[in-house]
Parts: C-alpha cells; structure tokens; sequence
C-alpha cells in the first residue's frame, strides 16, 4: 500500500461509468439525431406548401396511455428487482412486454383508421407519408426493446436479477423510458403541427 | 481507494492473458476482436479503396486531358463503357466521378482513416486493453466489409453504378428514367450507405465510450494526446451527424421504390408529368449537408491530430497552445453543424439566411487558423527531424493553408455565385480536405507502422514517395483554381464543346499528366508499405524517443496490449526537450519524482506535498 501511495497520489483513477451503460446512451443519442432530423424535414416540409392537414388518429392518444402505463411497470419491475422480490420482477416485466405489444398494434390500427381517412404513405402530401414514417420507424425501434425486454424477462426467470445485479434491467429500463418518450415527443409534435 | 482499483487492473491482465491462448487463424486474423487487428483489416481495405478510387480518377482524368484520345486499350476492362468509337461513355464518365468522390470520402477517408488510427490508437494511448466493447467493433468492421462488397458489385452491373455525384441530389438520383445510374446502381448505393452508416455509428459509440470509460490511471482529458481528442471529437461529430444522412437516405429510398414524395415534384420526362407534386428537392439538400459538412470535418480532424502528435515529436518541442489546441477543436466540432446551407448559397434560398450562413462560415476559420498557427510556432526553432511522417505532416499544413484560403472566398455568399460548381470547387476541397487528410492518413502509416508491424518502412522510399506526393498534387490542383475562375463547371464530360474554354487545353493535358504520376508515386509507397511487413528491419522499441503510451508496449503487443500492470500517467504526452531533463524526451509514464532535475515550479510543489503526505 505505502509503496504504491508513492506513484499514485498524483494521478487519479480516471472517471467512469459502466461502459455498457454509456453506449446505450450513445445509440439513443444517435436515435435522437434521426428523429431530430426527420421532424424538422417535416417542418421545413410544411413551410414549402402543398400540405394536407388532417386529424390524428384517434387511437393515438390510448396508444400514448398504454406506452405510458408500460413505462411505469417496468419501473415498477425495476424496484422490485432491487427489493430482491423476484416473483414481482418477472409478473411486471410481463405486463410490460404485453403493452408493449398492445402498443404496437395499437400503431397498426391507427394506420387503418388514417386510410378510412384517406390519408395515405404514398401520396402527393408528404404530410400523410410523414406519420406512418414517424409511426414506422418508432415501431421498428420499439420492437427492438420487446427483444432487449424479453432478453430480459427470460434472465429474470432465470433468476440472475435481483438487487446485486441490476445492469440488465437498468439498461433496458433506460431504453424502454427512452421509446416511451421518443413517442411522446412525436404525438405531441403531431398534434401542434400538423 | 486507490488499491483497489489497482487490484482490478491486476486482475484484468490475468484474465486477457488467460485468453490469449486460444486464438486460431480465423479469430486472430479474420473475425478478431483485437483492436489492432480490425485497425489493420480497415487500413488494408482503405487501401484497396484508394487504389479504385484513384483508378477511377485517372480515367475521367483521361478524358478530360486528351479528349481526342483513344481509349479502346480499356475496353478489356470497362467493356460497354467504351463505345464503338474508342471514346469513354459520357455517362460512365459521372458514374466515374459520383464512386470517386463517394468511395474516397467514406470508404477511404472515413472508414480507411478514422476506422484504422482510431481503432489502433485510442486503447494503445490512453491506456487500456482494447476497445470498450470489442464484438461491436468486430460488427463495425464487418458492417463496413458488407458495404463495400455491395458498393464493388455496383461497380460491374449492367446499368452502371450510381451516377448522380457523390451528394446524390434528387431529382436525378431518384428517377431511372433520367440516367440509367439511377437505377439499380442507386439503389446499391443506398443498401452500402446504409450498412456504412451502420458501421460508423457502431464504430464511433465505440470510440467514444472507450475513450470516456477506459483511460488508465493518471489518464485525465488534460492528459490526453492531441490524437485521441481529435479521434473523440470525429465520433461525436459522426454520432451526431451519420443518422441524419440516415434519414435522409430513408425518405429516398421511399420516393424511388415506394412512390412518395418527400423530393418530388412538377417533373416532366419526354413531355410527360410524373404523378409525384409537392416535393421538396431542396429539403435533402439540407438533409444532405448537415451531414456532408460535419463529414468534412469527421474526415479533417483525424488528420489534424495524427499531425499535432507527429509535428511535436520530430519538432523535439512541446506542442505550441495545447489547450487552445482543444478548444479550437471543439469549436470546429461545435461550428461545424451550423455552416451546412454554404453549400446551398445559389439554390435560390434567401439571401438573408445566405449572410447569416455566410458570417458562421467565415467564423469557422477562426480555429482552424489557430490550428495552422499552432503548427508552425510548434516547428519554430525546432530541432527538426524530417522523418517521412513528418514531411507528410507539414505537406498536411501547407495543403491545410492553401486549400483554406480558397474558402474564404466561397464562403462568401456573393463570390460563390461566380464560384459554385466550378472547378475552383474541385481544387478548394481537394487541397483542404481531400489531400490533406491522404496526408494525414500517410503521415499516420509512416509513423506507426513499426507499432503495427513491429517493424520499419524505408524511409528513402518514403522521401521518393512525399516529393512526388506533394509536388505532383499540388500541380494537379492548382492549375484548377484558374480553370474555376474562367467559369468552368465541374461534372462536365468535355471541356473542347465550348470555345471560351479552348485556352485550357493544354492546361487540363498538364493537370492530367500530374494526376497519373502522382498516382504513380503511390505505387512506390504500396511497394514499401508490404514490402516492409515481411521484410522491413526490426523496429526498436520506441523508434521516434516519443512521450505517448503505445511506445512502452512490447515490440508486438499481444492481445491486452501491456503484458503486465497496466502503465500509469503521470504527465501530459509533450515533454519534449524539457529544460533541465537528461534526455529531450520524457515519457508520460515517468513520475514526476524521478525528474527533479527538470519539474516546473508547480511540478516540484505536487511532488514535495506528496512525499509530505506520503511520511504522515
Ligand atoms: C476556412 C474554412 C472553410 C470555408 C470558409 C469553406 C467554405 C466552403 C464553401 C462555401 C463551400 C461550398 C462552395 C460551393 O459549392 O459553391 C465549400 C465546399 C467544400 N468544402 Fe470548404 N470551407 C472551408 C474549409 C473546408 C475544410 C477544412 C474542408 C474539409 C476538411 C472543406 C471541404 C469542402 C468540401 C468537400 C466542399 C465541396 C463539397 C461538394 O460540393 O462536393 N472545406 N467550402
Ligand atoms: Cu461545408
């Protein structure tokens, strides 16, 4: 210990977060740039004319309770790991997957209920071709968390989450609370400019 | 505190080595997760890039210097493209110029340059065994492979590869009927970008959260070699900027082969509306840019920090402004998301936005001067050793200088009007960007090889292969300002159609025998470079007596780098020549208590306070 103090009382271990962690972070900033980039398209879009406005779907709004709801299970799944209450973790990551799913196809019919409005993804109006492009794709990204959810779920029946080892389920909390949002952010965008 | 995270170093180096063992030919060399071996893979395959890349180029080159030339001797190897007179197919000849400009500004000079030195350097600089995750760096090189392999076949199809620039701007790159590249060699273009795009995001994360994550003890930011930050601020800059072109790229693919239209609108083909209305093809213009400047950068600033590293070791000095070094690196990063609509002054978008677009542009130059500034106080008064990396380097600031210049005059919103899409386009980027990030990527090989390869590159070939580098593509380029100024626009097929143009025959025949000899020049350094893997003269330990860690690992570092303890920090990389010390280095693993002879005043206080604490 002494000899060791010698060297290294100077220099400091150096800052760190879990490695993984911090890259989950970086992929959702880059999923941010993406959306960031196709909402403004839409706004620049917008301000060049020729653009149909049309009510949203109504489904939208449930879907938006649902993601919602789904968010708060899997934080409740989250504390329940860190109690070490097993049997809670795996009932709640549960119901997270299935409301997610419900999520989806909620998406799925509210691309019906646009067509009954005639609002369609090929047509003149980049407008309508927009919503299913924002629906799509957060679709797409959402699927990818019901993988990374049920990854998950199948660990925790294998009992390896519990308070001592949370890195799994923090990370797919982060991710899941982070398409939760990324929908937010799109509904309300939708509902102010459309 | 402290021991216990030395425990968990130990405790790493047992465990790497324990892996070491059970590599076979396929894990070492071909699906590796070793940082060094997937630099290797993305040098290799930056090279054979270059070469078609460059191919490429001496054959529209070729046109455009002997327009009467025949070319049937081609025809083994372009087929179709010749037609039955001899001459190149005038639209092979933008197929030609659309997969130069895109395979050297992404295959070579993003993945080649940033995939080979940021992957070999950041574990080896700042102290860490390998990358932060080393299967996803594995991914990125093989997201990267499957991209070129798409972008190669597109090559040799039917229809020809895409064709529409490098920028690939709709309307053109989105309808078939308008040139036959825009058909299914559009659509490989897009599938290869795509997977690219995949691969840099994998690539950058990467480096990022190695570099945050992993430095070793003493490491701070403030520590760190120029390298590693240029690297650092690259990632970010492609983070931020590769998802864009993303979307972009995915509202194409839906106007191509879904019919919407997100770019389409009022287009007549033979007389005939297209259905698509309401597009908006200025809208990917903007997309496109706010990738395509960021790139510009992702492909400069690596460059830039390979040669604040090179110029300070051959200079014996510390780099001149370390700090304002950073800081002018941030403000490039920061700047350079803001500046996009300078490429898009003529597309008839208001002139007001055109000033403010225009003064953030003009603003930019600001760090970068700081930059070459820098530089040349650094080589002031040094003892310099003019290795072939370091030739490269300063070949970098020179091009870095001049190539600059010219972007003060198009920056301006009013000059550019004459100026746009003009060959003083052509010689601006390829002296700011293009060469001088190739010089970067020389100077990095030259300097690094015998860490690569454990051994040395000839450095009198070397010598041969920058003074024909250098002067030949200075001779290519220059030339080029003139024949912009007269107005004559770029992407064009021949220069003899029009009369006020007849005066620059000769000049472009000029241009074009530079370009084949400096291409010919490459041929001596690809000689050298393998040459030199098998048979170049052992490398010493520590060739260049320089201060970084990747000096301090075995002649051939094995996977987890340091066969012990990993090293600790205990300065900044740039104490060269120290007043005072024995030798004109001093190594950043040396502790500032062996140096008494030469620590600074506040050098001298931290130590005398440790020993005090280390006595209580
Ligand atoms: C002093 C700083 C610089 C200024 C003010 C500047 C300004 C400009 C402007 C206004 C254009 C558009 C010209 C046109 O198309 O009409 C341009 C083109 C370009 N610049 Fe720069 N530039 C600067 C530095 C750089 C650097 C450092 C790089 C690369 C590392 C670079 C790479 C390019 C490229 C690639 C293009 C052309 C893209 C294309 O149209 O194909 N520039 N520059
Ligand atoms: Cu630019």
């Amino acid at each position: 210990m002494v000899n060791q103090q010698v060297h290294i009382g100077e220099p400091k271990a150096t800052l760190s977060m879990h490695p993984k962690k911090f890259a989950l972070w970086l992929f959702i900033v880059s999923i941010v740039m993406l959306f960031a980039a196709l909402t403004s398209a839409f706004i620049v879009k917008q301000a060049d004319g020729n653009w149909l406005s049309f009510k949203l779907p109504g489904i939208f709004l449930l879907n938006t309770i649902v993601i919602a709801m789904s968010s708060l299970t899997m934080h409740l799944a989250y504390s329940a790991a860190k109690k070490d209450l097993l049997q809670r973790v795996k009932w709640m990551l549960l119901i997270t997957v299935s409301l997610g799913i419900l999520f989806l196809i909620g998406q799925y019919i509210s691309w019906s209920e646009l067509i009954n409005e005639n609002v369609y993804f090929v047509s003149n109006y980049a407008s309508g071709s927009f919503i299913y492009i924002f629906t799509g794709l957060h679709g797409l990204h959402l699927i990818s968390g019901l993988i990374f959810l049920l990854i998950t779920f199948i660990s925790s029946l294998r009992l390896k989450i519990h308070a001592k080892n949370l890195l799994q389920i923090e990370m797919c909390m982060t991710y899941w609370h982070f398409l939760g949002g990324l929908w937010v952010y799109l509904y309300v965008f939708l509902l102010f400019n459309l | 505190m402290a021991s216990t995270v030395v425990d968990e170093h130990i405790d790493h180096a047992v465990e790497d080595h324990a892996h070491e063992h059970h590599d076979n030919f396929i894990t070492k060399y071909i699906f590796s997760t070793d940082h060094k071996t997937i630099a290797k893979q993305y040098l290799i395959s930056g090279i054979f890039w270059a070469l078609i890349g460059g191919f490429l180029s001496l054959v529209f080159r070729l046109q455009l210097g002997f327009p009467n030339a025949q070319l049937e001797w081609l025809r083994p190897l372009m087929g179709k493209w010749i037609t039955t007179t001899g001459k190149l197919d005038p639209e092979f000849y933008l197929a030609l110029v659309t997969m130069h400009g895109t395979i050297m500004v992404f295959f070579v000079l993003t993945a080649g340059l940033s995939g080979t030195f940021s992957n070999f350097l950041i574990p080896l600089q700042i102290g860490a065994r390998d990358m932060a995750s080393g299967f996803m760096n594995m991914l990125s090189y093989w997201f990267f492979f499957v991209s070129s392999v798409v972008m190669f076949i597109s090559l040799f199809i039917e229809t020809g590869p895409a064709s529409g620039g490098w920028v690939i701007y709709p309307p053109l790159s989105a309808l078939p009927q308008a040139m036959s590249g825009s058909g299914l060699g559009m659509t490989m273009w897009l599938i290869a970008m795509a997977l690219f795009i995949v691969s840099t995001l994998l690539g950058g994360i990467n480096y990022i959260t190695t570099i945050i994550n992993l430095r070793t003890i003493g490491m701070s930011f403030l520590k760190l070699p120029l390298t590693i930050w240029s690297f650092f601020l690259t990632a970010i800059i492609g983070l931020l900027s590769f998802p864009v072109l993303f979307g972009a790229a995915l509202l194409l693919i839906f106007d191509r082969s879904f019919g919407t239209s997100f770019y389409l609108s009022d287009i007549y083909i033979g007389g005939e509306a297209l259905p698509n209305m309401g597009g908006s093809p200025i809208l990917f213009q903007h997309l496109f840019w706010f990738l395509g400047h960021p790139e510009v950068y992702i492909v400069l600033l690596p460059a830039l920090g390979i040669t604040s590293e090179i110029i300070a070791t051959n200079s014996r000095k510390p780099i001149f402004g370390y700090k304002a070094m950073i800081i002018s690196m941030l403000g490039i990063t920061v700047l350079s998301f803001v500046v996009w609509a300078h490429h898009m002054f003529v597309s008839g978008m208001n002139p007001f936005l055109g000033s403010i677009f225009m003064l953030l542009t003009l603003i930019i130059a600001v760090p970068s001067a700081v930059k070459v500034f820098n530089y040349l106080t650094t080589l002031w008064k040094g003892n310099i050793i003019f290795t072939p990396a370091m030739l490269f380097s300063i070949g970098l600031v020179s091009f870095f200088i001049s190539g600059g210049l010219t972007g003060l005059f198009v920056g301006n919103s009013a000059i550019d009007i004459q100026l746009h899409d003009t060959y003083f386009i052509v010689a601006h980027f390829h002296l700011v960007m293009g060469s001088a990030a190739f010089f970067g990527m020389m100077a990095g090989v030259y300097h690094w090889f015998p860490k690569m390869f454990g051994r040395m590159m000839d450095s009198k070939l070397g010598y041969i292969h920058f003074w024909i580098s250098f002067v030949g593509i200075y001779m290519v380029f220059f030339p080029m300002h003139y024949i912009g100024i007269a107005g004559f626009p770029r992407r064009y097929y021949s220069f003899t159609n029009f009369d006020a143009f007849s005066t620059f025959v000769d000049l472009n025949a000029f241009v074009s025998i530079a370009a084949i000899i400096t291409f010919a020049a490459q041929l001596i350094f690809l000689f050298n470079f393998f040459y030199s893997i098998f048979k170049g003269k052992k490398a010493p330990l520590n060739p260049w007596h320089s201060n970084t860690l990747e000096w301090t690992t075995p002649r051939l570092p094995g996977h987890g780098n340091w066969p012990g303890e990993l090293p600790t920090v205990h300065r900044w990389p740039y104490d060269y020549s120290k007043p005072g010390a024995k030798e004109d280095f001093i190594p950043q693993t040396v502790p500032l208590s062996e140096t008494p002879e030469s620590n600074l005043q506040h050098e001298a206080k931290i130590v005398a306070e440790l020993k005090s604490k280390v006595k209580s």
